[in-house]
């Protein structure tokens, strides 16, 4: 009784998604990229497409009806947004391109403002490239030094190792909330609970988190969570960077440009007050609204029977991937499963991650294969690659059956 | 045989594997037996390194003909790259010049050459034109 109900729960939500219900090369689309983006829901579409069709008018600039309605859009996102993540001001909520902008906008103006020198910074051996570059640049600039927190063979941080690497002169950690490769649910309450007795801030890397997680930024705590909209339904090129009031209100712009500023003359410029002043230029006012219906959709997919549903099949992959001899899983709970979103990446003992690829590709089946932009979390295990399966709510237990029979098959081809 | 006769026939052999299960296990084979290139030749400077797949390319020039030599540690990209050693090695490089390389796409394996999957193939494709241009 209660399988059929999910089953129609789940038909539901997936009539959502236009492309859920479309074939690869012949076969049943199996989507399993999600953590490279999600899909889009028909809510997402219809109100990009009204807003660009029917209220496209560069925002809060002029007094008419068009321009009203688009402003209106956008900074009622602002709200949904604060409320989403239950921030403490509106003006805490920076719109951005995505996660990837969201982290240069800080590691640029919080080393303006903060770093020197011989200071440090504090990154993971888990992250992506998108939370090393930035901070590399900025240490690179500011003569600083990059410290890394490593993980240990299972893929969980080595928490223990954090009160060592924390110098009078760390200025700032940034760790992911969850690894895109691991898929462990990183303990960023205890990492910003050392860092704060010690007078460090942190910033999140949310790209995962804000889909896997319930993200109360007050309650965990953090000084800043980046993350994108594509990866939680919404258009892409949107993105949310939350930072703590004291810390925007020190940070000197980003970028220059329109709407970011007081007075301009030839002399000098005052900035904007928060959030503008993070905001130069036009903003994807087309696109930042969607993040409204996919909010929603976030909601209702956080739905009690659907999280047991995937959980289950989470269970039942992640027994799959431990049991079978052939696979490496990088990336294992250790405690209860409940450490693990439903993502995995892996390797099979003497098959390259691109041929499966390849292979699954043409049974219908999307998956990632490489480095997933974390080269140094491949080096760290000795890898050239790996093969990731990411879901998303609305997969089904079908799907992940059809998947592990695909990928014996693909093995047995190519082994 | 000509070059073109030579294209020519592999596009044939092909087209008689409706299945893509079946040109996938040919590659398979083809790539598995590829047995000649020496592990000590695995070197950066003859690496063409991807996203995805590796792939080594070696060439040497004997009385005007280009020999090619190559690897890659991904066995489909490898039975593709057998195919096009069996084309273009031992070829002068007018020969090899004069060739569109649309050979690949025409046994439809065009989505192993988009620049997306980012594995070595394009790129050797390039390195073995450039090479016949080198040589010229």
């Amino acid at each position: 009784m209660r399988a059929c109900m999910i089953m129609s729960e789940l038909t539901q939500i997936r009539q959502m998604f236009p492309v859920l219900s479309r074939k690869v090369h012949g076969k049943n689309l199996v989507y399993f990229d999600n953590a490279a983006t999600s899909q889009r829901p028909q809510s997402v579409v219809d109100l990009w497409t009204r807003i660009s069709s029917y209220s496209n008018a560069n925002i809060h600039r002029a007094v008419h009806c068009l321009a009203d309605e688009a402003t209106t859009e956008y900074e009622q996102t602002r709200d949904v947004v604060r409320e989403f993540i239950n921030a403490g001001r509106r003006e805490e909520i920076i719109f951005t391109s995505g996660a990837t902008a969201s982290i240069n906008l800080v590691a640029f103006s919080f080393g303006e403002a903060f770093v020197g020198e011989d200071d440090e910074v504090i990154v993971t051996e888990a992250e992506h490239h998108s939370n090393i570059v930035p901070w590399q640049m900025m240490c690179l600039r500011k003569g600083a030094s990059l410290k890394v927190l490593p993980v240990d063979d299972h893929g969980h941080l080595v928490v223990d190792a954090l009160e060592e690497l924390i110098t009078d002169r760390t200025r700032i950690l940034a760790l992911t909330h969850i690894s895109n490769v691991l898929g462990i649910v990183n303990p960023v309450k205890e990492v910003i609970s050392i860092c704060h007795s010690k007078g460090v801030p942190v910033l999140v890397d949310g790209a995962q988190g804000i889909v896997h997680s319930r993200v109360d930024v007050q309650d965990m705590d953090c000084d800043f969570y980046a993350f994108s909209g594509h990866k939680m339904y919404a258009a892409t090129g949107t993105g949310v960077l939350y930072g703590k009031k004291k810390y925007l209100d020190m940070m000197p712009p980003y970028m220059g440009g329109g709407e970011m500023v007081g007075n301009v003359s030839f002399a000098h410029t005052s900035y904007a007050p928060l959030p503008m002043k993070f905001e130069a230029g036009t903003q994807n006012f087309s696109s930042i609204p969607t993040l409204k219906p996919a909010i929603d959709t976030v909601k209702l997919l956080n739905d009690k029977e659907l999280e047991q549903n995937l959980n289950q099949i989470r269970d039942y992959l992640l027994g799959y991937f431990v049991s079978d001899p052939r696979i490496t899983l990088y990336g294992v709970p250790r405690g209860t499963n409940d450490e693990k979103i439903p993502l995995f990446s892996f390797k099979v003992d003497s098959v390259h991650h691109e041929d499966l690829a390849l292979i699954l590709d043409k049974m219908g089946i999307a998956v990632r294969s490489g480095q997933m932009c974390a080269e140094p979390l491949m080096d760290r295990f000795g890898v050239t690659g790996m093969l990731r399966v990411s879901l998303a709510p609305y997969n089904t237990m079908e799907e992940a059956e059809y998947f592990v029979k695909c990928l014996n098959r693909a093995i047995d081809m190519l082994v | 045989m000509k070059l073109t006769d030579a294209e020519n026939a592999i596009i044939e052999e092909f087209s008689m594997y409706e299945e893509w299960l079946d040109k996938y296990e040919y590659l398979i084979e083809l790539g598995k037996a590829l047995k000649d290139y020496p592990e000590d030749a695995k070197t950066d400077d003859r690496l063409i390194k991807g996203c995805q797949s590796r792939v080594w390319l070696d060439y040497r020039v004997e009385e005007g003909r280009i020999f090619f030599n190559a690897d890659s540690d991904a066995i489909i990209t490898k039975g593709i790259i057998s195919l096009l050693i069996s084309l273009y090695s031992g070829r002068t490089p007018q020969e090899i010049l004069s060739s569109d390389f649309s050979v690949v796409e025409k046994i439809g394996l065009k989505e192993n050459l988009s620049p997306t999957r980012a594995n070595g193939l394009v790129s050797m494709i390039s390195k073995i034109r450039e090479v016949a241009g080198s040589v010229i």
